[in-house]
This record gives C-alpha cells, sequence and structure tokens, in this order.
C-alpha cells in the first residue's frame, strides 16, 4: 500500500494533451503566412513585369495561311512580339496578342490574331527593333541607308550594322546637343527676357514716378530685350540648321506586310536585331534600355522614353516634406510631452492629433489647395510678383505640395516621437537634473538624443507614407509632364513654386489616362517597381541612420 | 553582531572606522526638522528630526518602502517632479533652507550629488558625461574640463581603466564601472554633498567592495548620506546610521551604537535579521 502510493505519482506519464492555447498560435502563424503571401505575390508580380519591360524579346515572322481579317489589305505576313495567347471570346479557339509597333503604318502597336489563321512563325534573323523618337517602336528589315552626300549603303554590305550604329550615336550625340542649346541656353535668354518684361511691368504699375522716369527705364529694359532677341535668334538658327541635319541621313526599311518606308535616321533612338543577340546581347539592350528609362524625359505623351522627371520629383518632395515634418513634428511632441500639464486639454489635443492621421489624404489636398496656393500663395504673389504675368505662387507647386504633405505626415511624427520621449527612462532624466541640469537642459541634451531612434522611426514612417500620396497632389502641384525641374540651371536655381511630375500619379496617368493604354502597361509595372525602390532606398537610408544611432545611444543592460 | 563584523575585509575597516574623539568636532550639516512627506494622500515620512554631520559617512537603512529613499531624495529636492506631493517641516542645508521660495533649486542641486540605485550613465560618451554638469552650467573651456574628467574619474578610481578610451560610449562599460563613472558624474561639479540611494544594490561583490573603499575615500571631503538594504555596508562603511521603520525614525546614533547596542527594540530586531 505505501510502496504503491510512493510510486504511483512517479509512475503516472506526463500528459500529452496540448497546452491550452496552442492551436491559437497555428492562427497567427496562419494569418502572418497569408500576409506575407499577399506581398511577396504582389512585389514578385510588380518586379517580374517591371524587369521584364526591359528585356529584348524575339520577334517572329507570322505567315498567314488565307486572306485573314486580321491581316488587313491582304498582307500576307507580318512581324511583331507575341505577347500573350488566350482563348477567343467567342470560345472557339485561341487568339494571339501581338506587339507589332509601327503605329504610323499600322495605326495601333498591338493586335490581335486568330490563331487558325497563322499558317507559321519563323524567327528572322534580318528584323530590326527600332525605338523612334515618335510613333513607338518600328519592326522591320531593313534596306538601305541614304547618306546627306548621296551615298547607299545596301543592307546586304557588311558594315551595315556597324554604319548605321554609329550613325544613330551620333544623332543622339545631335539630339543631346539640340537639347542643351534649347533647353538650357534658349531657356536661360527666355528667362531673361521675362525678366525684363516684368521689370517694365513694375514701372507701369509703379504710381510714385513720372511719365519720364517711366519711359526712360521702360526704354533701357526694351533695349536689353532687343538685344537677348537678337542673341535668340543666333541660337535658333543654330538650332534649326542641328534639326536639319538630325533629317539629312535616312534609312529605307521595308515592313514585313510588304509596305517600303523611309524614316530620317535623326529619329532614331536606338536598334537591335532581336533575334541575333545572344544571352549577354539581351542583357546589354536591357541594361541600355533601363538606364535610358531611368534617366531620359518622357515622350508621347509618356508611353515612350523615361521617367527622369518624375523620380527628382518624388524624392525633392519627400525630403523637402521630411524636412519640414521633423522639426515641427518633435517640437509639438516634446512640448505635449515633456512641459504640457497632463489634463484634459492635452488628452484632446493627443486624441485629435490621433484622428488626424486617419483624415483622408484628399482633405488635405483640398486644404492645401485652398490655405496654401490660393491664401499664402495668393498673397505672395500680390504683394511680391504683382508684375509677373498669371499666378506664380499662387498656383500648385513643389513646395505647397511638399507643405500640404507635411501638414498629412504630421500626426506620425508626433505619435512616434512621443512614444520615443515617454520611453526614456526615467533614471537618466533624474540624473541629469540632479547634475543641475534645467527642465529644457535635460530634454535636449539627454531626452532626446536617446529618443532619436524612435523619432527617426515617425520620420522613416511619415515618408513611405508621403511619398506614395497621390490624391492630395494632383490638387496641390503635380502635372502629368513638367517641362522643366525645380532644380535647374536657371537663375536662381531652385524654383519652389514649379509643378513637378511624381512617380505615383505617372502610375495613375500611364495607366488610366494614356491614349494607347496597351503600350503604357509595361510602363506602368516599371514605373511602380521604381516608385517602390525609390521609397525602399529612402527608408533604408533612414534605418541605417537610426541603427547608427541606436548603437550610440541604447540605454545599456547588465 | 560587532564581532562577526570583524572578520569583514580588513582593507575597508581601516580606513573607515570613525575615530571617537574627532566625533564632536564635526559640525552638523544637514538639519532634517519635523519633515513630513506625503504622496497624495499617503505619508511616507512622518515628523523626521535629524542632524547630519560633515564630512562623514550617514546611512540610512530599514525595510523596503520605510522611506528612506523619500528621505534622501528630499536632500535635493528630487521628488518635485512628482505629481502631487507635499511636504510639512524643512530641510536646512548648511543653515538656510531648501524650501525657501528664493533657493533655485538648480543651483541647489548643484551642491549636491547624487549617485542613483541603477546606473543611469547618459547616451554620451565617458568624457562628456563627467563633464555634463559643468557643460550644463555654461563651463566649456577645453582645458578646465580636461583637469575635470582627470581629477573625477581619480576620485571615482575609475581613471585608470578608462583614460584611454574617454571619447567612447559611457555604455561600453561595465556595469561596475558605470557605477563608478555616476559617483565620477555627481563629484565633477565639486559638491558639498554626496547622496547614495543603494548604489551597489545591483553590483557583484568585487564591484561593491571597490565602491565601499571608494566611499571611504570620499569621506575626506563630502558628506556622503547613504540609503542601503545592505546592514553589513552600513556597519562597513558608515559612521552613523539611522534606521527608519514605516516612515519614522527610530533611531539615529553612531554606527558602533546601533549595531552593537541598539536602544530601540525594533532595531535590534531588524539588524538580527528577524525581519526585512
Amino acid at each position: 500500500m505505501t510502496d504503491d502510493s510512493a510510486t504511483s505519482p512517479k509512475a503516472k506519464p506526463i500528459a500529452r494533451t496540448r497546452p491550452i492555447g496552442e492551436g491559437r498560435v497555428w492562427l497567427c502563424g496562419l494569418g502572418l503566412a497569408l500576409g506575407i503571401a499577399m506581398i511577396v505575390f504582389l512585389l514578385g508580380l510588380i518586379l517580374v513585369k517591371g524587369v521584364a519591360v526591359f528585356w529584348p524579346k524575339p520577334v517572329s515572322a507570322i505567315t498567314f495561311t488565307q486572306q485573314s481579317a486580321d491581316a488587313p489589305g491582304g498582307i500576307p505576313e507580318i512581324a511583331g512580339e507575341i505577347v500573350k495567347k488566350q482563348p477567343r471570346n467567342d470560345g472557339k479557339g485561341l487568339e494571339w496578342q501581338i506587339f507589332t509597333g509601327n503605329k504610323d503604318a499600322y495605326g495601333s502597336s498591338f493586335r490581335f490574331i486568330n490563331a487558325d489563321t497563322i499558317k507559321s512563325t519563323a524567327l528572322s534573323e534580318d528584323l530590326i527593333v527600332a525605338e523612334r523618337m515618335e510613333y513607338g517602336d518600328s519592326i522591320f528589315v531593313p534596306v538601305e541607308i541614304k547618306l546627306a552626300d548621296g551615298t547607299v549603303i545596301p543592307a546586304a554590305s557588311p558594315d551595315f550594322e556597324s554604319q548605321l550604329a554609329s550613325l544613330v550615336r551620333e544623332a543622339g550625340q545631335r539630339r543631346k546637343n539640340i537639347f542643351k542649346l534649347e533647353k538650357r541656353q534658349i531657356g536661360a535668354i527666355n528667362a531673361d527676357i521675362q525678366r525684363n518684361q516684368r521689370s517694365i511691368r513694375k514701372l507701369d504699375l509703379n504710381e510714385n514716378l513720372t511719365d519720364t522716369e517711366r519711359t526712360q527705364g521702360q526704354e533701357k529694359y526694351q533695349t536689353n530685350i532687343q538685344k537677348l532677341e537678337q542673341d535668340y535668334q543666333a541660337l535658333a538658327k543654330q538650332s534649326r540648321a542641328l534639326r536639319e541635319e538630325q533629317k539629312a541621313d535616312t534609312l529605307t526599311y521595308r515592313l514585313l506586310s510588304g509596305e517600303e518606308r523611309t524614316n530620317a535616321i535623326g529619329d532614331l533612338v536606338s536598334f537591335y536585331y532581336p533575334n541575333r543577340l545572344t544571352f549577354f546581347g539581351r542583357l546589354g539592350v536591357a541594361l541600355k534600355h533601363s538606364w535610358t528609362f531611368l534617366s531620359d524625359n518622357p515622350r508621347e505623351a509618356n508611353t515612350e522614353g523615361g521617367i527622369f522627371p518624375a523620380i527628382f520629383g518624388t524624392f525633392v518632395m519627400t525630403l523637402i516634406m521630411s524636412v519640414i515634418v521633423a522639426p515641427f513634428g518633435v517640437i509639438a511632441a516634446i512640448y505635449l510631452r515633456e512641459y504640457a500639464r497632463q489634463g484634459l486639454l492635452v488628452r484632446s489635443v493627443r486624441i485629435s492629433v490621433n484622428n488626424l492621421a486617419g483624415v483622408p489624404s484628399i482633405v488635405f489636398g483640398v486644404f492645401g489647395l485652398g490655405f496654401f496656393v490660393y491664401f499664402v500663395g495668393g498673397t505672395i504673389d500680390s504683394v511680391f510678383f504683382q508684375a509677373n504675368e498669371g499666378p506664380t505662387y499662387g498656383t500648385g507647386g513643389i513646395f505647397w505640395a511638399s507643405l500640404t504633405l507635411a501638414l498629412m505626415t504630421l500626426p506620425v511624427v508626433i505619435v512616434a516621437t512621443e512614444e520615443a520621449l515617454a520611453a526614456v527612462p526615467r533614471g537618466i532624466r533624474e540624473a541629469a537634473l540632479a547634475c543641475g541640469a534645467s527642465k529644457w537642459q535635460m530634454t535636449q541634451r539627454v531626452v532626446l538624443p536617446s529618443a532619436t531612434p524612435g523619432v527617426l522611426t515617425g520620420i522613416i514612417l511619415a515618408m513611405a507614407r508621403g511619398a506614395g500620396e497621390v490624391a492630395p497632389l494632383m490638387l496641390v502641384g503635380v502635372v502629368k509632364l513638367a517641362d522643366s525641374l525645380p532644380l535647374d540651371t536657371i537663375a536662381p536655381y531652385v524654383h519652389p513654386e514649379r509643378k513637378f511630375m511624381h512617380l505615383g500619379f505617372h502610375i495613375y496617368d500611364l495607366g488610366f489616362q494614356s491614349p494607347d493604354s496597351e503600350a503604357a502597361k509595361p510602363m506602368v509595372f516599371a514605373t511602380t517597381l521604381l516608385l517602390i525602390v525609390l521609397v525602399v532606398v529612402m527608408n533604408l537610408a533612414a534605418i541605417q541612420l537610426r541603427n547608427h544611432l541606436k548603437k550610440k545611444y541604447t540605454v545599456g543592460t547588465f | 553582531m560587532a564581532k562577526d563584523t570583524s572578520t569583514t575585509p580588513a582593507k575597508a575597516a581601516p580606513a573607515s572606522p570613525p575615530p571617537d574623539e574627532e566625533e564632536g568636532l564635526a559640525p552638523d550639516y544637514i538639519k532634517v526638522k519635523d519633515f513630513s512627506f506625503y504622496y497624495g494622500d499617503a505619508q511616507a515620512l512622518f515628523d523626521i528630526s535629524m542632524d547630519i554631520p560633515e564630512k562623514r559617512i550617514t546611512a540610512l537603512i530599514g525595510p523596503s518602502g520605510c522611506g528612506k529613499s523619500t528621505l534622501l531624495r528630499n536632500m535635493n529636492r528630487m521628488n518635485d517632479l512628482i505629481d502631487g506631493v507635499r511636504h510639512k517641516g524643512d530641510i536646512l542645508l548648511d543653515g538656510s533652507s531648501l524650501y525657501d521660495p528664493n533657493v533655485e533649486v538648480i543651483s541647489l542641486r548643484k551642491r549636491v550629488g547624487m549617485v542613483f540605485q541603477k546606473s543611469n550613465p547618459f547616451p554620451k560618451s565617458i568624457y562628456e558625461n563627467v563633464v555634463f554638469s559643468l557643460r550644463v552650467a555654461g563651463r566649456n573651456r577645453r582645458k578646465q574640463l580636461d583637469e575635470v574628467v582627470e581629477r573625477s574619474l581619480k576620485g571615482a578610481a575609475l581613471w585608470d581603466e578608462v583614460k584611454d578610451r574617454l571619447h567612447e560610449s559611457a555604455y561600453s562599460l561595465s556595469g561596475g564601472q558605470m557605477q563608478r563613472l555616476c559617483i565620477a558624474r555627481a563629484i565633477a561639479n565639486e559638491p558639498q554633498i554626496l547622496l547614495m540611494d543603494e548604489p551597489c544594490a545591483a553590483l557583484d561583490p568585487v564591484a561593491t567592495l571597490r565602491i565601499e573603499e571608494l566611499m571611504g575615500e570620499l569621506r575626506k571631503n563630502y558628506t556622503i548620506v547613504i540609503v542601503t538594504h545592505n546592514m553589513q555596508q552600513a556597519l562597513r562603511c558608515s559612521d552613523r546610521t539611522a534606521f527608519l521603520y514605516l516612515g519614522q525614525l527610530i533611531e539615529f546614533d553612531d554606527t558602533m551604537t546601533i549595531f552593537s547596542n541598539p536602544a530601540d527594540k525594533k532595531t535590534e530586531a531588524y539588524i538580527s535579521g528577524l525581519f526585512s
């Protein structure tokens, strides 16, 4: 008996039931897995589609079996990249979507072809894909180059490809020169002329002047303008000459539909033989395309060319926004947390700030338009820029957009800073006071440095939110196409009043406002990818800074 | 009890035993007069009166929650930071009241250094930690600061360990070093009084011993008030000991008297470990 009772508790096997709540851990894990899966899918889709845009695909020459409705004018053949194969609407078979390019000849760059009417496809090595300044890409078989001096280089000649390449390169150089001439030099002269005209109008508006003083002053400016006009004429002549040169050499080519066409070589941006390329050749073309995309201005209603102004605009706007929102948010949070008497008033202020973060962003846009643009900007205009034609600050611009977003992201920074301040240990506050520091010295020299990593977290969140915002920007300064950047070489170099381009708005514009949405689709993916990359890069920079500070400021434990 | 303590490390013993003949010479420096203190409605201290002598170490002992830290933190008005506190009575420092409306609390704290239970160096370099009190007072002359750093760190017996890495983060130090850094910071401004709130509570025995030795050194120049839970420590290094219980001062006398011949039964019970 006694033995039994002594051993039985030991002999009893340990219960193998699951601890209470174990199942819920799986539920949490499932939720996380679902979230991660969705994010990975979205990012993966954007990454794959975005990168694939620049990868040169083989071009097929498609031969039709019969007189097909898809081959207008009884064309026997057509060349294009096969984009996708999908079931037809009538459900009877497949149809292929083909990118044919040659919008000028065919009317559109894409067409759907009934798969039943296709006899064969072949990868012809003679086909060239060329990017042109106008009408998008062209896919053709080259015939001959005709130089300005009358020399003809037939496509069959062995150095045809290198000749064409060097001519295209020359044309590109000339295009750059034209750009420099027209944008920089002529742009500067135009700005000068405008300045003089403004001075004339200023004299007109000045009521304290006698008539003779006014006319004398105005005459001086008029002579200035005349001189500038002469400079302008000279430069314009140069630019006209360069433009003529661009048209001098021509390329004659044949479309697979049979038609022969001639294009100025100055009109070609780049070309490649899609079916001759090796893997590294393709990689080279892809890198070149990517670089053009990153560094060029957009063309053809934004569906071609690059998106540099949008990248630049997004970056500058986010930067200005962060620079404005950080000090304001931190100062407000310091007062709320460290100085204000914690009572009903402060509590309600805190709740209001938190709720401000939930206000739809378009509301901030409307406020920005009404307050910053019309009221503040309008006042600035009427005081300082009376002589300007049209509004200067009284219309949307990058500075007002940044201010609006700063206002929108202010709650994020305030909340994060408050949390960070609250988390600073009491010990080091007391130590600072015990050393004879005043409250402000304590806050400034000890508390704020310790809270800096937390403050930066808030700024990172604000940046991420601000950079991706579109709706309010549409009211306060974003445009489809800005012809000049907010920073450039024309005095005073910084133009906070200028309208700007933004990647988020660019996505909307390309995808939903573009005349050729099929052609714009790849650009949408690429632009989205770029926006994500830009936000990630800016966040990584801030996180790097935060980690650096954390190392410096974390409170040691022992 | 007294016999037990004779086995404590011989190193500390010769430095600290209070020479009895000197006792009469030490003038009273901090006078606590009928001091009561309230956290909101809860009374933490009841009519405490005690005279703390100059350039001696005075230990405050007692069970947790007896008010010894509260008393200590009132000596540099650190309790002002807490909402809803009030006091009755007065504390005099060198004859003038701490609570005199003309006393600026910042200048008061410059005369009273404080070391806390948990070492709390600032998120700055070792150098900047030490000179913090000078910087906030607007003293930024490099030469002077360098001197202060060397003097303070030597005073806190830390100089030899850190002299080659003064500009590294204070958080790179060990726990005991950090606490000594906090002592160096507290004496950088040459205060008259050093308040220590359980300075060794979070330290290992070796670090504790070093700090006790250090206190013996500091005693020459500073009036030290130390709160401790460790009765051995009070016995080892203090000249006078006050026993507080439930917010009341039960007994305040020479350390030797308290430990060998306590007048009150509660004191005897506490020091013999009957309750804690």
